[in-house]
This record gives C-alpha cells, sequence and structure tokens, in this order.
C-alpha cells in the first residue's frame, strides 16, 4: 500500500505537471467509461473539466481517488507516486482530495467537528482515540469557518444547512486536509447566484497555492473561473484549450448539440 | 464533564448504584419477611440482568454507534462465560463426583488421563481473569481483519457473523473439544475460595455486575464522545466519504468491535458463576439475535437505552416464561415488530421526544 518513494509530503512536480494519467481505461460491463484516456494536470493550476453527461468525469476523479482501479494505463501524483498502488485513505493523506457532486457531509455532526474531522493530522485509531485541538489547530478551522461563512452555524448539525451551505461545507472540509490537489465535482449546484460568485472568488483564489480540477455543467460558471478547459467525451479527453478556443471547436459543439 | 447536562444518563447510572447497592446490603442485614428484604432469588435475577445490560451495551457500541449489525455477539459474551466456566471448573478441585484433583469430571468420564494444554492456567483466576476479554478480543481480531479489510458490509457481514456463532456452537456441542460438550461446565463450589452459592457471594457478584457494569458505561461514553467516536458515527452514515478524508475506516470497525467483544466477555464471564452453568446454547444464534432486539426496544446510539431495553425485555421474559412459556417467542417477535415500526429510536428516544413536546 505505498508508493511512496519520497518523504511523505514531498511530491516531485519538477516537471510541472503533478498529476499524470497515461492511456487510462476503464470499463464496467463491457462500456468503457474511460477510453484511453491522457491527461496532465500543471501544479497550481486551476482546470475545468467539461463535457456531456457520460463523459467520464467522474469516473476520471474515482480513478484518481482510488475508488475505481483502471483496466490499463497509469496515474502517478507527481513524478514519483504511483496511485495505482495506493487506496483511498493513503491517497487522500497524500494529498488529493476530493468533494463529491452529491455534497456528503456528515449530517449528524456539528458544523466544527466536520470540519474537525477533515483536519489534517494523525488519523490512526489510538490517535484519534485521544486528539485534543491545540491553538493552531483551532485557529486553522476558526479561519476556515470565516472562508466558508458559516461561523454563525458551527455549532449546528450540518444536516440543518441547505443544499449551498452543505457545498460549502464540503469545500471547507477539503480546505482542512490542506491537499495539494483538489478534485472538485459540481460545486455550485443548488447554490444561489450569490453563493455561485463567492465560490468563483474562493477557488480562484486557491490557484497557485494548489491544483484545482473543476468539473462543471454551468458553462457560465465555467467561464469566470477557467483558463484552461479539458472536454471530455465518450471516456476520452476531445480537446483542451481555453474557454473561446474550446466554445467555438466545431467538434465540441457538434458533442454538445448532437448532429 | 463527561456527564454535564445529560439527565437520562445520570438517571440510569443513579438507578444502576442504587440496585448495586441497596439490594444486595438489604438482601444480606436484613431478615426474610422485613419489608425491606430482597430475596436471594432477586439478587441473582437481578445481577443477571445487569449483565445482560452489559452485553447489550456493547451491542450498542458496534451496532448503535458504527451501523454493523453483528448477530453473533452472543459469541463473545459465551467464550467469556467459558472463561470463567474454565476457572471455576478448576476450583472444584478433588470435591467432583470422581474426586480427580486435577481433571474436572467429565474429563474423567470421558477417560482423559491429562488435563489439555488449553485448562493450563486456569487455576489462577488472575489468567482467567485476562482470558475473559483477551480470548473474545483475539478473535473479534482475527474475524474484524478478515472481515472489514476485505469490505464486507451490511447484509453479509450480519450473516457471516451469524455463521461464526453457529460454527462455535457445534464446535462447542463435541466432547472432543474438551469443554464438556453438551452438557457445558457446571457444579461450581467456590470462587475466590468463598462458596459460589451464598448469599453473600451472590450479593457481591450483584454488586460486581452493577459496578462493572457503571464503568463500562462511563468509558463507552468517554470512547463515543470522543474524536475516534465521531469517526466512528461518520462511518455509520457516510462510510466512503471517511475513507476520503483519509481516515483507514476498517481500522476504526476493528477497534469499536474488538473492544465490544472484550466488554461482551466481560458481562459472560459475570454472567456464569450467577446462573451457575454455561453450555454450548449460549452460542446459539438466537441468543444473538436477543441482544440485538434488546437494544432494538431500548433505543440505539445512546448505551444506556441498550441497558433500559436489556433489563426490560430479560424482566418481561421472567414473568412471561413463568407464565406462559410458550407465548415468550411471539410476545417478543410482537414487541420487537411494534417499536420497529412504531418507535424508531426505542423506548428512550420515544421517552426523550415527549420530554422536549412537554418543554415546547
Amino acid at each position: 500500500m505505498n508508493g511512496i518513494a519520497l518523504k511523505p509530503g514531498q511530491v516531485d512536480v519538477s516537471h510541472g505537471p503533478i498529476l499524470y494519467l497515461e492511456d487510462v481505461s476503464v470499463s464496467f460491463d463491457g462500456f468503457k467509461a474511460l477510453n484511453n484516456l491522457s491527461l496532465y494536470i500543471d501544479a497550481g493550476e486551476l482546470r475545468c473539466l467539461i463535457g456531456p453527461n457520460g463523459a467520464g468525469k467522474t469516473t476520471l476523479m474515482d480513478v484518481i481517488t482510488g475508488k475505481t482501479r483502471p483496466d490499463t494505463g497509469s496515474v502517478f501524483f507527481g513524478q514519483t507516486i504511483d496511485l495505482l498502488q495506493m487506496d483511498e485513505p493513503a491517497i487522500a493523506q497524500a494529498g488529493i482530495c476530493r468533494k463529491f457532486q452529491k455534497p456528503s457531509v456528515f449530517d449528524m455532526l456539528s458544523v466544527f467537528e466536520n470540519l474537525e474531522l477533515a483536519l489534517a493530522t494523525d488519523k490512526g485509531a489510538w490517535a484519534t482515540l485521544f486528539a485534543k485541538l491545540n491553538g493552531a489547530q483551532r485557529d486553522r478551522i476558526e479561519q476556515v469557518l470565516e472562508t466558508i461563512g458559516l461561523v454563525e452555524l458551527r455549532s449546528q448539525p450540518a444536516g440543518i444547512l441547505s443544499h449551498g451551505q452543505k457545498q460549502w461545507l464540503e469545500i471547507g472540509m477539503l480546505l482542512m486536509q490542506e491537499p495539494k490537489v483538489m478534485l472538485v465535482d459540481e460545486p455550485i449546484a443548488g447554490m444561489t447566484h450569490q453563493e455561485v460568485e463567492r465560490t468563483a472568488e474562493l477557488l480562484l483564489s486557491l490557484q497557485g497555492e494548489r491544483s484545482i480540477v473543476v468539473v462543471e455543467h454551468d458553462m457560465e460558471f465555467v467561464r469566470s473561473i477557467a483558463k484552461h478547459v479539458t472536454v471530455l467525451h465518450e471516456g476520452s479527453v476531445l480537446t483542451e484549450g481555453s474557454m473561446d478556443e474550446v466554445q467555438n471547436d466545431p467538434r465540441v459543439i457538434q458533442v454538445y448539440l448532437g448532429d | 464533564m463527561l456527564l454535564k447536562n445529560d439527565k437520562a444518563a445520570l438517571s440510569v447510572l443513579a438507578v444502576l448504584a442504587a440496585i448495586s447497592l441497596i439490594v444486595p446490603v438489604c438482601n444480606l442485614v436484613f431478615a426474610p419477611g422485613s419489608p425491606l428484604y430482597f430475596s436471594s432469588y432477586t439478587v441473582s435475577l437481578l445481577g443477571k440482568y445487569l449483565t445482560f445490560a452489559l452485553l447489550g451495551m456493547s451491542l450498542d457500541l458496534v451496532w448503535g454507534y458504527c451501523g454493523i449489525l453483528a448477530l453473533g455477539h452472543g459469541a463473545f459474551f459465551a467464550l467469556g462465560g467459558y472463561a470463567m466456566g474454565m476457572y471455576l471448573m478448576r476450583q472444584i478441585g478433588s470435591r467432583g463426583v470422581y474426586g480427580d484433583p486435577l481433571l474436572p469430571d467429565f474429563m474423567v468420564f470421558l477417560n482423559w488421563k491429562e488435563l489439555p494444554w488449553y485448562w493450563h492456567g486456569f487455576e489462577q483466576f488472575w489468567f482467567a481473569a485476562i482470558m475473559i476479554f483477551l480470548v473474545p478480543g483475539v478473535l473479534a481480531f482475527l474475524f474484524g481483519w478478515l472481515a472489514f479489510r476485505s469490505r464486507v458490509t451490511g447484509v453479509y457481514l450480519s450473516i457471516i457473523t451469524q455463521a461464526l456463532t453457529y460454527a462455535l456452537l457445534l464446535a462447542f456441542f463435541r466432547n472432543e473439544m474438551g469443554f464438556g460438550g453438551n452438557n457445558g461446565l457446571t457444579d461450581f463450589k467456590e470462587i475466590l475460595g468463598f462458596n459460589s452459592q451464598s448469599d453473600s457471594v451472590r450479593a457481591c457478584l450483584l454488586m460486581a455486575s452493577g459496578l462493572i457494569l457503571m464503568l463500562a458505561f462511563l468509558v463507552s461514553r468517554w470512547i463515543v464522545n470522543s474524536k475516534l467516536g465521531r469517526v466512528v458515527t461518520a462511518i455509520r452514515d457516510q462510510e466512503m466519504r471517511v475513507r476520503f478524508l483519509g481516515y483507514r475506516v476498517e481500522m476504526f470497525k476493528l477497534w469499536i468491535f474488538v473492544f465490544a467483544a472484550m466488554l461482551a466477555g466481560i458481562a459472560g464471564a459475570l454472567y456464569v458463576p450467577q446462573v451457575g452453568i454455561i453450555n454450548p446454547s449460549e452460542f446459539s444464534p438466537l441468543n444473538s439475535l436477543e441482544i440485538v432486539i434488546w437494544v432494538a426496544i431500548g433505543g440505539r446510539g445512546t448505551l444506556y437505552g441498550a441497558i433500559v431495553g436489556a433489563v426490560l425485555v430479560n424482566y418481561a421474559k421472567t414473568l412471561l416464561t413463568g407464565w406462559m412459556p410458550e407465548i415468550w417467542l411471539f410476545f417478543l417477535g410482537a414487541t420487537f415488530i411494534l417499536v420497529t415500526v412504531l418507535l424508531p429510536d426505542g423506548l428512550v428516544g420515544f421517552w426523550q421526544r415527549r420530554l422536549q413536546e412537554q418543554k415546547q
């Protein structure tokens, strides 16, 4: 379960990309969810993935986070860490964190406790049993509460939050994990117009420090944040480029509008 | 701190303290006929209920908090019981029917010449006391290690826990196993040098059961209120999500499962001297199902709900099996269905909701 050659926490990005996916194929009962897909994500970039339903966006995230094992291909984190040798918790601890399409926060726990669970720290069973928050960790949770605008709701159970607030809480949980790569699946579903704007600001402010991969259907939102867009279709990369380039690509138009 | 603002937990603790201190003292101090006298029958009955309460509470940790519907939890109770039974057998010494100083009666009867290796050490109480939680703990560890690592969950896991206890039932029935086969271990004479049938020993056993239950309750409460407790609840609600937060879900399940198995073993060890026998029927899958029903009726995920459920259901069992034994299982089944349909949070959940409504 250990694909780490450098010290934990060290990712070799000296050649630029932080994620390398090469010739990745996944099939479910004969259906090719990913078909020889190759994709590189640079360190610090904000990348948007778009594509019609069934293009393989969620499967791609499943492969990167260890939920789904590809039939063929290779997936590397930096140049040295082979993600296919690691399971989900190991990948998460190495610094690849994921927000799910359906907001999945822990309804029974308070907002604060949700963030506390996500906190980057020793996640062994015994360490967790005796865990106590220190000052710096408390400050970090406060800081994230502020960033996601849920300071007042900190002691409320997460179950009572609105859909948009749950999305924010989940983004907050990502931040607590101090990730190097954030995979964000449909961050703005169920958000009001204002919330969408704040989400865009937040994601933009985070790039550079971390790499962010956003999957989103809302083209207006994608246009507002993305410099670089990758279009997936039938399990492979159809094209890549700026939003304008991509939107004017006849193949993309055909895929979205049909023949 | 641990109990601040939790009236339900405090009242359960107070009742437990009263039962485990007042009842045995009154039994010993007052003469039969006095209004303050509790009969020895009551003492041993209450002692038995409290061991069931500990067993139910240990299942609540696994099922109510971690969402693992273990249908073989009785196996750990029985193993703890057998460990205690082995100690009690060794205490009989040469007072058995056959008068063999070393071999228990059933071994003489089977023409065994030597004490099997795994019976050594049990003449010492400290050794037996360790085995009482070590044996269930090791079995739970091996079983959980294999099951949780292969990500067996839900109904499949429930079925294999049931198979585990059934396999042990069949194994312990065999005379060759060296645990007394069908008849199990019984005819105990002494515990720690005292006559195990005497009133004062029964009173002490009730006291010990109550105190250990209270201690186990406080420790379990500390665990479920710790961060580990929150991870465990999170696993119950969204196992996949917890993995993506970087927690090794199987390790947390294993931790709570092994801890609960140890508590169940201790409960079994307290049960055996109070009823005077341990036999393979304790491994019966039906027993394990009954534990689940206690917890469901009392209310899951509160710890004290399981205690209340175990005591009430077993009290009803004592009453009904004395009055009309044939209807007991129908009654249990009907109650289980009614509670599941009408009171999904069990009796304590129902009371708590009533109290809240009154406040508003």
